[in-house]
Parts: structure tokens; C-alpha cells; sequence
């Protein structure tokens, strides 16, 4: 038997008595918001090669202004200022950005990765001061609920996006018919993901009913609970697989529009 | 029979330190066993807290390889037998000896929360009816055995020590135990946001991860909760809706 100098609480930024990997799963996180991130706002500000027939890329959805005939009030407006660079990505993804930086299950994720508050459970933090979401500036990610609305707007546009991808027009003949694309299957999945991630947002549970004690008294916002709450315990898999393949989805648009990947028909 | 290698924390909050141990291990034993087995056969002054030995009490909270767990559900055969094993006392409380603190401050931390106000009964006899669909909600949350190892592993209280400004997962699902009750008429919201501080919590979900019982704390309590406090003191679109709604109810039926 022998004592061994140590004191019982650990302190200093990673020190715990786990042994795991417990920073493989942060690593992971970081590394891909970090270049979701970067590529996100890369492609918001090429303000070119999103459109191709009729895919428009979910980046720039709904296109409010801008240069393609997906565009819903034509070109860039006079008013922008001519200092100021203009794509049509600017007027729309301030609100799935805010949406996912105020969503709950990021907030943990984040918080972990990239702040390290902490790096781990049960692992030692870099700081020693903490206020959380209790004062400012964290206490404005109650504002979720917010981008919540603004998204599902958006979501409609993108559904609608989805079913304008089902119709091709004839370059030849200016005829549009029906058609499956490999496009129109990635804008459909983008949108099913998407729907998935929104609607068990953990904000939406609380609109639709969990803010009820008796739910029972309201049996249409009853089962809107259970739904919600149904996809809300998926929520963290909806999260990863609608960013991964939103930015895919933006990334077949373009490839497609620069001439670089061929559309394939499947009818 | 294999050997296994404890390392074992011996002392209280102020002094101490590591003393390792060897006992023999059979097929079945969880790491309470072996710290029984070790009080018996060489250390009979290491003091542990335990009591029913089948994840009920929770009693034998401590950390095992420094992952919070209860001790009698940790089997000796999930942890790797070429390593010696840690286990230690929960590092949210004071240590009074060895495995045992005192988590009397949860207790106390309590007191604070507005009690049970259930609404008049609904019967002549003074009884109530609630609807099933109405009640499961917060049946999850009574599964709690108060072996406080959510407390134990929220960053907020272990690392920053904010015992008095945030009350905890444990206490955040006991109110939420009692704000979502279907009988319960008492108003929570705004000792949440100021004394109880659940804006502190930064939904790690730490405490959901060590529950033994299994209570989606941050999913189910935590977050519906700090939902509440939002559409009280936060959404100008719901106060805007609350005034009218205020002013609908004032006017004579």
C-alpha cells in the first residue's frame, strides 16, 4: 500500500482521471463546424454558380434579389449600397445561422469544442470565471424561438424548390416536363432532413404544447407534442445529417452549374 | 480469479491521498464488491456510503476512473483488467472521509423550491382527477433516487464551485416534477431565472449522461423549463399576447 501526493480535485484545462478519448468527440465537432463554417460563407459570397435549370442551391433560397430566374423580385436592388458586396445568400442565411448557433443541442456541442466549458464531462475547464446564459452575451440565445419562425418560412421555400426540381425545361424546344434528376433527389433528401431537424427543435415542443400542464385538454396540440417530441430525440443526428447535406446539396448545385459534374436523369 | 489493482482516495476534502489496494475479483462482482472485499480483508477503517446494492438508494455515489457512477452498478467486468482503478468521492460536495461526502446542501438547496400547490379538489370528497397523458410527463422525473451524481457532474457546481447561485440537474427535474404537474397551480418561473439561476446550465448534458435511472434531464426537465422562463420574462411576442389575453379577462362576462 502506498499514498500517492495528489490532490483530490483536478484543476487546469484537461486534466481529469478519465481514461478515454474523451476530446475525439469534440475534435470531431470542431472540425466539421468549423468547415461547414468556412465553406458556408465562402459560398455565400461567390453570389454565382447557384442555379442550374431548375435547381437553386439552399444557400441562396429563397431568392429574394439576384441575377438567376429563380430571383422573386429580380436583380440586386438599387438601394444596395454600391460599397457594400451583394449576393443573394446575404438576405437569407443570417436565419438558418442563427438558428443553429441558438439551437440547444449546438449550444452544448459548441460550448464543449470550442469555448471548452467544459472540454468534457468531468474534465477541467481553462477558466475560471463562468456566467453562462445567465447574463450577457449568452442570454440572447433565448431569441431561439425567433429564428425558428424565420426558418420555417424558409423551409417552405425550399419545399417548393424541391418540387420545381421535378420540372425540366427543354432548351430546344422551351417545353417543361416532368423529370428526375440526381439534383432533384439531393434538393428533396436536403428538405426532408431539414424538416426533420426544425421540427423536433426543442423550442417547437415547447410552442406546440409543452408549455401545457394539461395536454390532455388540447388533443390537436397533444399530438403535435408527441410528434415533435418524436423527432426532438433524434435531434442531435437531424442536426449533423441536414448540415452535412445542406452544404452538399449547395456544393451539387454548383459543381453542376460550373459544368464540372453532369446532372444524370434518372426519368 | 483475476487481480485487480484499486487505487483508492483516503482523506477528506482538506488532506489525503491516493492508497492502492490488490484484491482477488470473481465472475459477477461490481466495484462496491471489491471495496467491501478490500474493507474486510485490509483496509476496515476506509469509510463508504451503500446501502441497497441494486441502484435504488443511491447511496454508493462516487468516480470510477473518473467517470461519476454509482458503485454497485459498475461491474468490475466492463473496466479494463490491466489497469489499476480509481475510484474517488464525488467532487461537487465536501468530502467528510474517504468515499463518503455530504450532500447535505442538496437537501438544503430544496427547501428553497415553492412546494406542491395543487388546485382545489375536484370532488366533494377532496379528491382529483387527472387524465393518464397528462400525468406521464412528469412520471420520469420521479424515477430520481437523489444519488446526486448529475450534481456531481455539472461543470457548473464541481468546477465553479456556484453552489449558490445554481441549484442543479437534480433540482431542476424536481421542479420541473412539480412545474408540469397537472394538478400543481404555483408559479416557479421567476425563482428559476433569478435565485435558482438556470441560465447557468449550458445544456452539456452531462447529467444525462450519468443518470443510472436514465431521466432525459436536459431534454425533458432542463430545457422545457428554461423554455418557460423564455416565454415569461424573454418573448416580447408573448408578453404583447399576454396583455391582450390579460385584458380580454378583465372585461365584465
Amino acid at each position: 500500500m502506498s499514498t500517492t501526493g495528489v490532490s483530490l480535485k483536478t484543476s487546469g484545462f484537461g486534466q481529469t482521471r478519465r481514461r478515454d478519448a474523451w476530446w475525439a468527440q469534440q475534435l470531431v465537432t470542431l472540425g466539421v463546424f468549423s468547415a461547414f463554417v468556412v465553406y458556408s460563407t465562402w459560398a455565400a459570397f461567390q453570389g454565382e454558380f447557384y442555379a442550374w435549370g431548375p435547381y437553386l442551391s439552399p444557400f441562396y433560397s429563397p431568392e429574394i434579389f439576384g441575377s438567376s430566374p429563380h430571383a422573386l423580385f429580380g436583380p440586386r436592388p438599387e438601394w444596395w449600397p454600391a460599397m457594400l458586396p451583394f449576393s443573394p445568400a446575404f438576405l437569407i442565411l443570417w436565419a438558418p445561422a442563427g438558428f443553429r448557433i441558438t439551437c440547444y443541442y449546438y449550444r452544448g456541442a459548441y460550448y464543449k469544442a470550442f469555448w471548452a466549458d467544459p472540454p468534457s464531462c468531468s474534465v477541467s475547464e481553462p477558466r475560471k470565471k463562468y456566467r453562462g446564459e445567465q447574463s450577457f452575451p449568452l442570454i440572447l440565445q433565448n431569441i431561439h424561438r425567433y429564428f425558428l419562425y424565420a426558418v420555417f418560412i424558409i423551409w417552405i421555400f425550399l419545399a417548393h424548390d424541391a418540387w420545381k426540381a421535378l420540372w425540366f425545361t427543354d432548351a430546344a424546344t422551351g417545353e417543361t416536363s416532368f423529370g428526375i434528376g440526381i439534383g432533384t433527389l439531393v434538393l428533396t433528401l436536403n428538405v426532408i432532413l431539414l424538416g426533420g431537424y426544425q421540427f423536433g427543435c426543442h423550442s417547437l415542443r415547447h410552442l406546440i404544447g409543452g408549455n401545457l400542464d394539461l395536454l390532455s385538454k388540447a388533443p390537436v396540440r397533444h399530438a403535435g407534442y408527441n410528434c415533435v417530441s418524436c423527432l426532438n430525440r433524434g435531434h442531435m443526428n437531424w442536426a449533423w445529417l441536414s448540415l452535412v447535406w445542406v452544404a452538399f446539396a449547395d456544393v451539387y448545385v454548383r459543381l453542376v452549374a460550373m459544368g464540372v459534374w453532369t446532372d444524370w436523369r434518372i426519368l | 480469479m483475476a487481480t485487480a489493482n484499486f487505487r483508492i482516495w483516503r482523506g477528506d476534502s482538506e488532506s489525503g491521498g491516493f492508497e492502492d489496494y490488490s484484491t482477488e475479483i470473481d465472475e459477477g462482482m461490481v466495484v462496491l464488491d471489491a471495496v467491501h472485499q478490500i474493507q474486510a480483508e485490509s483496509a476496515p477503517d476506509l469509510a463508504v456510503r451503500w446501502n441497497c446494492k441494486a441502484g435504488k438508494c443511491g447511496s454508493c455515489s462516487a468516480e470510477v476512473n473518473g467517470h461519476p457512477k454509482l458503485m454497485c452498478m459498475t461491474r468490475m467486468s466492463d473496466l479494463p483488467e490491466d489497469e489499476t482503478i480509481t475510484i474517488e468521492p464525488m467532487k461537487a460536495f465536501p468530502t467528510i472521509r474517504d468515499l463518503v461526502t455530504d450532500v447535505s446542501w442538496n437537501f438544503e438547496a430544496k427547501m428553497k423550491i415553492k412546494p406542491f400547490k395543487p388546485r382545489k379538489p375536484d370532488d366533494e370528497d377532496g379528491t382529483w382527477r387527472m387524465d393518464q397523458d397528462d400525468i406521464e410527463r412528469v412520471q420520469e422525473f420521479r424515477k430520481c433516487i437523489e444519488c446526486f451524481l448529475c450534481q456531481d457532474v455539472c461543470h457548473v457546481l464541481r468546477e465553479h464551485d456556484l453552489h449558490e447561485e445554481f441549484i442543479g440537474p437534480r433540482l431542476m427535474v424536481h421542479n420541473a416534477a412539480l412545474e408540469m404537474h397537472p394538478l400543481d397551480t404555483e408559479d416557479r418561473l421567476g425563482d428559476l431565472k433569478e435565485d435558482q439561476g438556470i441560465g447557468y446550465c449550458n445544456i452539456t448534458k452531462c447529467c444525462t449522461h450519468v443518470c443510472p435511472e436514465e431521466i432525459t434531464i436536459t431534454d425533458n426537465a432542463i430545457i422545457p423549463l428554461k423554455e418557460r422562463v423564455v416565454g415569461e420574462f424573454y418573448d416580447p411576442l408573448n408578453r404583447l399576447l399576454r396583455i391582450f389575453k390579460s385584458k380580454d379577462s378583465d372585461e365584465p362576462a
